[in-house]
């Protein structure tokens, strides 16, 4: 049940565009269709499910501080957390490579769908900061790591698809020219925001 | 090279650098890089300093290094040793702000490590130092901070007026703006302003004045 809850906050409560901006770039850039959003949203899922626990466990056994006591008494005063930065950047790049080759040898069709969109992920602030958050907020097993990075990707997923649907269909309003492309975006991401607001009182 | 070609350091193309970011292709409003960390730390006027000084000193110090590399970098391998040089300086930001200004630091709390992942970084990194030499990669590293800037403390600056009635400068403190006279009149702060989607409409407001004044930005 907690771990349910944890995945609606996540993915809902916390979304993280509407509450955090977070992948904001790509999330502008590729939702032009529902189609290749949709891919990117996936991608997006699959990267977070991977990278997520893996800095959980980089973060509880390397980096916290004390955290290298099974080393022995002596590294037991260690504390690496300044390393944070570096370390989660290049696992999610490493991972993120690592990822695109596995997907490409064992399922061809899958890496047409996603093949543009993975190297695209290494740099979307919304896995880095699920990574941050994730530090931020002190889970305490793996299992949770795990359902908030699906629960935060599941959100990123819902809100370029939802914005990529309202995007096909506004090109056909009139709207005054210099809010074209960007800036309706802008209103429209503002908007919803808004409306997800609402989750803000469910009690979990 | 002879000593009559060499340019100026302040030539008009490198003046340029400067200042094109700042207006006509602003990284935020024009080509829509490093949104991320612009929508999120505007709620207060310091944090949008601080933030825009980080994000200026990464992207200029950064430009310097990757610029001067350029020519020892494998292009395989080209986004990592970017990403490895950003998060290198944005921990010495970060640990430079834990020192000196504790409060904002925690304040801006994840925000601060998404510098490295802040398009603006990688897209200078990619588009302009690695094809130009270190002087010039430096200015366009300030103009495009100075830009990043801009917007930054245009939105804190209608979301804590508005949202609450004062301006929070670093080293000064709160600033009332609205004074107590107009709220005995019945004036309330408008609470929508510090929640999050606000910035997202001013920043499209921003968007929607800087493009008619500047017809020829305006998307086909």
């Amino acid at each position: 049940m907690e771990l349910v809850n944890l995945f609606i906050k996540s993915a809902f409560i916390e979304n993280m565009i509407f509450t955090f901006f977070l992948g904001m770039c790509s999330y502008l850039a590729v939702s032009k269709t529902v189609k290749t959003a949709v891919g990117l949203g996936v991608a997006v899922i699959f990267v977070l499910l991977v990278t997520v626990p893996v800095n959980y466990m980089l973060e509880t056994y390397v980096l916290k501080e004390g955290a290298l006591a099974w080393m022995g008494s002596d590294y037991a005063d260690v504390d690496l957390s300044f390393l944070s930065f570096i370390m989660f950047i290049a696992v999610i790049a490493s991972i993120v490579q690592l990822v695109e080759m596995l997907v490409e040898k064992f399922s061809p069709a899958l890496y047409g769908a996603l093949g543009i969109f993975l190297p695209l992920i290494a740099v979307n602030c919304a896995i880095l900061g699920a990574s941050l958050f994730m530090q931020q907020k002190q889970f305490s097993n793996v299992g949770e790591a795990t359902v908030y990075g699906v629960g935060s990707g599941f959100g990123w997923f819902l809100a370029i698809v939802l914005i990529a649907a309202i995007r096909e269909k506004i090109k056909y309003s009139h709207i005054p020219a210099p809010l074209k492309g960007v800036g309706m975006a802008f209103i429209l991401t503002g908007l919803m925001g808004l409306a997800f607001l609402g989750f803000l009182g469910f009690e979990l | 090279m002879s000593e009559a070609k060499k340019e100026s350091l302040f030539s008009k193309k490198n003046k340029q650098l400067i200042s094109g970011p700042i207006n006509k292709t602003n990284p935020v409003t024009i080509q829509v890089l490093g949104i991320c960390s612009a929508l999120a730390v505007t709620v207060q006027m310091d944090n949008a300093l601080v933030m825009g000084i980080a994000v200026l000193s990464v992207v200029a110090i950064g430009n310097v290094i990757i610029s001067s590399l350029r020519n020892f970098i494998p292009s395989r391998i080209r986004i990592i040793v970017q990403l490895v040089v950003a998060a290198a300086l944005v921990i010495c930001v970060d640990q430079i702000l834990k020192a000196y200004v504790y409060d904002v630091s925690k304040q801006l709390s994840v925000f601060v490590g998404l510098i490295i992942t802040n398009c603006i970084i990688m897209g200078r990194f990619e588009a302009f130092a690695l094809g130009n030499k270190p002087w010039p990669s430096f200015l366009d590293g300030i103009g495009n901070g100075l830009g990043y800037s801009l917007v930054l403390v245009v939105v804190a600056f209608f979301k804590e007026v508005l949202g609450s009635g004062t301006i929070t400068l670093p080293a000064i403190g709160k600033l009332t703006i609205v004074p107590e006279s107009v709220y005995s009149f019945g004036y309330e702060n408008n609470g929508l302003m510090l929640l999050p989607p606000s910035s997202l409409i001013i920043v499209a407001l921003y968007i929607w004045v800087q493009k008619s004044r500047n017809p020829e930005l305006i998307d086909k």
